[in-house]
């Protein structure tokens, strides 16, 4: 479907919201915002209830029986089990400070995307089901009922969050959007209601071990195929090693970088780190085909299936008898390591506490859960300066850094990225205040949005982003957007592409694999990207 | 309409003081018996919701990063927006609490001609918040005069530096003033602007109200319908000391005042006032942000049926052996209990 | 309960500050409105004594402007008729003369500071 130009988008936002009371306007489920639903097959791969094939456009989305009751248990349940969630049923006043941080509010003005507004749909139910006030009192007490149609509306708008958090940090009371969406989402699964974006990729990663159900042969010749062009980049190819019982460490990282432009470069940059590293220093770092996927869909599911996607990461590094684990540039999945992994899944006591086996930094903010980010790996390791890198060969590279949703609310993951990238380029501008560090945008596509059909929603839901990247392109020429997330650099690009052509996108480690000079290279002609190196042009 | 209904609740409710407690006499029930209850059913409301709060589980660490983590010791940490130690927890919590922290945050969206978005500081409504959240403690503190014997000077201090204007007599409180005009803002921005009246709902408006008109009524008896402030300290006395009277001489504008703040302390525990308590247990403010360094313990968390390697060796043997990937059995074996385990 | 080690307290404290006058007054004597002492050779004052109760500081509030504006006026009792002078002094202490006794009685139980006695002297010895 097309999508309307960027400048008539841009002129149609319209924030002011209808006369009618919210509660009398039906969700009108609108083809370019909501993504297409999941068939049976992943569904009943992993045992997910109500398994069918159905179309939201439809009238009848063959709901199972009694699906009010299992809501309506499920959500006392969840009461119960999440005090958040009760707390935040409880407590909202309304103040509207959140209403305007919301990207997909900010771009498409459906007053709906007001953070207030999405969890009021829940809350309503919350109070007119569950609450003596809400039974007796009704709309008076802001209750409803729960209907078919409310329950259209709840799937809607639920599926057009991206669970970037930046609506809680406005919030007095710490109101987090995110986990009423991640409970939500939980809900509406429990009688079939998903969308195959995510399911699929559930299915898949339980499967194969990655979302887009790359079988393990495949894994490996696809990495090869990278190891190849390196090859011809720098004249020597890396070896990496697959599976391998004793490595020092495992490495997991989003499928996403194994397959998708422009992910593929920062694929090709760990790569070339690791290889310098091997030759360098002797660290032997390995993939796993089966905990081939950093990224969990799982939180996109239920806290159930996020938990049993997860597992294979411990349950992997305990089986290869690795030291620690090393996490690559995604988001969600780091927010899945930051706060569940170890919870869920751990206590990770079969693994050491992890260490630089080549700087001796001891990574003290890591010392449970026994993960270390990529970034604040290598950071560590410039730091301490065990890496030779030729800063100009990312001349042509004026950057800004876009703010991974997931790492800067998720976990404050601000300097790091910031200090790496310093090191390799030249030229870096920051986006304008409130757009970054922990008020940073969503791509727009974030929490399993980043599907094609929905593609008018991620086009306004990305503009307060795109916006910010536009004015420093425009004030200071910056041509490259880099970022530590994969679906960050899948949706950016097409996002850029749309708002802001001229701009890029990349992974920090791209610009780091780029800069860093393997010991016995040739003379380089390229980059990564096999465009012609700052200074080779005219020879 | 959401607005005119909950301001007729708070007229019918004052009219049912008049009659109630002017018309028909009834000053034992308005004066003792309903306050009596109200006080009850707040404390005793408040507490059950707490703890109602606090049967439910905090299954997961997950803080609000406002700032950066503990990282090395190179990079600054954010000890207050991203707290790793109970310190700084105490710390969030307190400019949280007292000095609304993140409302302070607060931005406005501006979408501009030629494709630009603005995003300003907009600090009104912490300014009011703030205003309205400390007058209306003033306030309270302030009525202590009429709950104790000797007054203690803390209030009598209080007292004189809310009159120290020194306008009129009796002295014109500063709060009366203050706390009014934050109540206006706080009503006329739900009634003005457009998304803040989409999302409000008769309980934004009700509290508001009824808020307003516990302070007029207050203002009026001090200023204008006065009454014998001797017999209600009398009556405010016999509450406290369980020795419940009702003097002569107490006009009906008392009843009324005294008749909405009770039905205030009702309605506070059913309703989003307990934000009061809330905001203190709230799980993203209350707890560290350093979950990869400490674990968090999760009490129901319970097994889950996994996809093991050996599952997944038996699938892809084949392939694996064939792309010379290293495998656990060799081709012709095949696990025998390889089976999904819980 | 999860986390009662910190919520339980946070209740106590919730409790005592909410229940401060309830147990603030535990053991105290019973409350009883002050008792005057009133001149014993007049019968009534400038106005009914309702009235005085809930006017007398609009009245002092205007005597006062009134005299450092124009001097000494003459204030009709809405009584009795009878005219009295506008004043703390002359007037008001003629019969209350004594502040201790009669003035403060009230004003104290109820925390109320006139500043009548910044720029008066007290009546107490006065005589």
């Amino acid at each position: 479907m097309a999508i309307q130009k960027p400048d008539t988008m841009f002129k149609n936002i319209d924030h002011k919201p209808p006369r009618k009371d919210w509660m009398d306007v039906p969700a009108d489920i609108k083809p370019g915002r909501y993504c297409y639903a999941a068939g049976p097959e992943p569904l009943e791969y992993v045992g997910m209830p109500n398994p069918r094939k159905w179309d939201p456009l439809d009238k009848d989305w063959k709901l199972p029986e009694n699906w009010e009751n299992t809501i309506i248990t499920g959500m006392k349940e969840r009461l119960e089990k999440y005090r958040s969630f009760k707390i935040f049923m409880d407590i909202c006043v309304r103040c509207g400070a959140c209403a305007d941080k919301c990207h997909y509010f900010i771009g498409s003005g459906d007053p709906k995307n007001m953070p207030v507004l999405r969890a009021e749909l829940l809350r309503s139910i919350y109070r007119g089901e569950l609450t003596t006030a809400g039974q007796i009192l009704g709309r008076f007490a802001g209750g409803r009922k729960l209907t078919e149609e409310v329950l259209k509306e709840i799937w809607y708008y639920y599926y057009q969050c991206s669970e970037c958090r930046r609506c809680s940090i406005f919030c007095p009371y710490g109101i987090d959007q995110a986990e009423i969406t991640i409970i939500g989402r939980e809900l509406l699964n429990l009688i079939g209601l998903n969308i195959g974006w995510i399911a699929q990729p559930v299915a898949n990663c339980y499967r194969t071990g990655n979302h887009l159900g790359i079988q393990p042969h495949a894994f490996k010749d696809m990495l090869e195929f990278f190891c190849d062009d390196i090859e011809e980049i720098y004249g020597i190819k890396p070896e990496p090693t697959f599976n391998k019982v004793g490595a020092d460490i495992l490495f997991v990282t989003p499928s996403g970088d194994v397959f998708a432009d422009p992910g593929t470069y920062t694929c090709m940059g760990y790569l070339i780190l690791f290889h310098y590293l091997k030759e360098e220093y002797g660290l032997d770092i390995t993939w796993s085909t089966y905990a081939s996927e950093g990224g969990n869909f799982g939180l996109f599911t239920s806290h159930e299936m996020m938990k049993r996607l997860n597992a294979k990461m411990y349950m992997e590094a305990k089986r290869l008898g690795v030291k620690w684990i090393l996490g690559g540039e995604c988001g969600h999945m780091w927010r899945v390591i930051h706060q569940y992994m170890d919870t869920m899944n751990g206590p990770a006591d079969f693994l050491e506490m992890p260490i630089s086996p080549i700087t001796g930094t001891r990574f003290e903010n890591a010392s449970s859960t026994k993960m270390v980010h990529i970034v604040e790996f290598t950071a560590d390791l410039i730091k301490n300066g065990k890496l030779n890198l030729n800063k100009s060969r990312n001349a042509n590279v004026r950057a800004t850094y876009h703010d991974s949703c997931n790492p800067a609310r998720g976990m404050g993951f601000f300097d790091e990225p910031r200090y790496v990238l310093n090191n390799v380029i030249d030229t870096f501008h920051e986006m304008p205040q409130g757009t970054t560090k922990e008020q940073t945008f969503c791509c727009g596509g974030g929490s399993g949005l980043n599907a094609g059909e929905n593609e008018e929603i991620r086009m306004m839901g990305g503009l307060p982003r795109a916006n910010a990247v536009k004015f420093v392109h425009d004030k200071h020429d910056v041509n490259m957007l880099s970022c530590i997330c994969a679906i960050d650099r899948a949706t950016l690009t097409a996002m850029v592409d749309y708002w802001v052509p001229g701009v890029q996108v990349c992974g920090v480690h791209e610009l780091v694999g780029n800069a860093l000079i393997l010991p016995g290279e040739h003379e380089r002609e390229t980059d990564l990207r096999g465009e012609t190196l700052p200074g080779k042009e005219e020879e | 309409m959401k607005a005119i209904y909950s301001l007729f609740l708070v007229f019918a409710l004052i009219l049912l003081a008049m009659i109630g407690a002017g018309t028909l006499g009834m000053e034992y029930l308005f004066g003792v018996i309903i306050p009596y209850l109200a006080v009850l059913a707040f404390v005793v409301g408040f507490m059950l919701k707490v703890i109602g709060w606090g049967k439910s589980a905090v299954p997961f660490r997950i803080t609000s990063t406002c700032g950066q983590a503990k990282s090395f010791p190179w990079i600054k940490e954010n000890k207050l927006e991203n707290p790793s130690s109970t310190w700084g927890v105490i710390g969030r919590m307190f400019f949280e609490v007292f000095l609304f922290r993140s409302l302070f945050r607060n931005t406005k969206v501006e979408i501009h001609d030629g494709q630009r978005i603005a995003y300003s500081s907009s600090k009104w409504l912490w300014l009011f918040a703030i205003l309205f959240h400390y007058t209306f403690l003033v306030i309270v503190l302030r009525h202590m005069r009429f709950f104790t014997e000797p007054v203690p000077y803390p209030f009598v201090l209080l007292d004189r530096l809310d009159g120290m204007l020194q306008i009129g007599a009796p002295v014109l409180y500063i709060s009366s003033l203050i706390i009014l005009a934050a109540l206006f803002y706080l009503l006329l921005r739900r009634l003005l602007i457009p998304s803040m009246r989409y999302i409000s709902l008769p309980s934004d408006y009700f509290p508001l109200f009824l808020i307003i008109g516990v302070v007029i009524t207050g203002i009026l008896m001090r200023y204008f319908l006065k009454t014998d402030i001797m017999a209600i300290k009398e009556l405010s006395m016999g509450l406290v000391t369980f020795r419940p009277v009702t003097p002569e001489g107490i006009g009906v504008i008392f009843f009324i005042h005294l008749f909405l703040v009770s039905v205030l302390l009702f309605y506070f525990p059913i309703s989003k006032l307990m934000h009061m308590g809330g905001v203190f247990l709230s799980p993203t403010r209350n707890m560290t942000g350093n979950t990869r360094m400490v674990r968090h313990v999760n009490p129901w968390n319970y097994p889950v049926k996994v996809h093991t390697y050996d599952a997944y060796e038996d699938e892809f043997r084949e392939k694996m052996v064939e792309a010379g990937l290293p495998v656990v059995k060799p081709l012709e074996e095949k696990s025998e209990n390889a089976e999904n385990k819980e | 309960m999860y986390h009662s080690k910190k919520i339980i307290p946070g209740l106590i404290i919730f409790f005592l500050f909410m229940t401060f006058p309830f147990w603030f007054n535990i053991g105290g004597e019973a409350y009883v409105t002050p008792e005057l002492v009133l001149p014993e050779d007049h019968e009534n004052c400038i106005e009914s004594v309702e009235f005085i109760r809930a006017e007398h500081m609009t009245i002092l509030d205007q005597w006062r402007d009134a005299y450092v504006r124009d001097g000494y006026g003459l204030y009709e009792s809405s009584l009795t008729g009878e005219m009295y002078a506008m004043s703390l002094t002359k007037t008001c202490m003629d019969c209350h003369d004594d502040k201790e006794q009669f003035c403060d009685r009230c004003h104290d139980s109820v925390s109320v500071s006139p500043y009548c006695w910044a720029c008066h002297i007290e009546p107490e010895g006065v005589e």
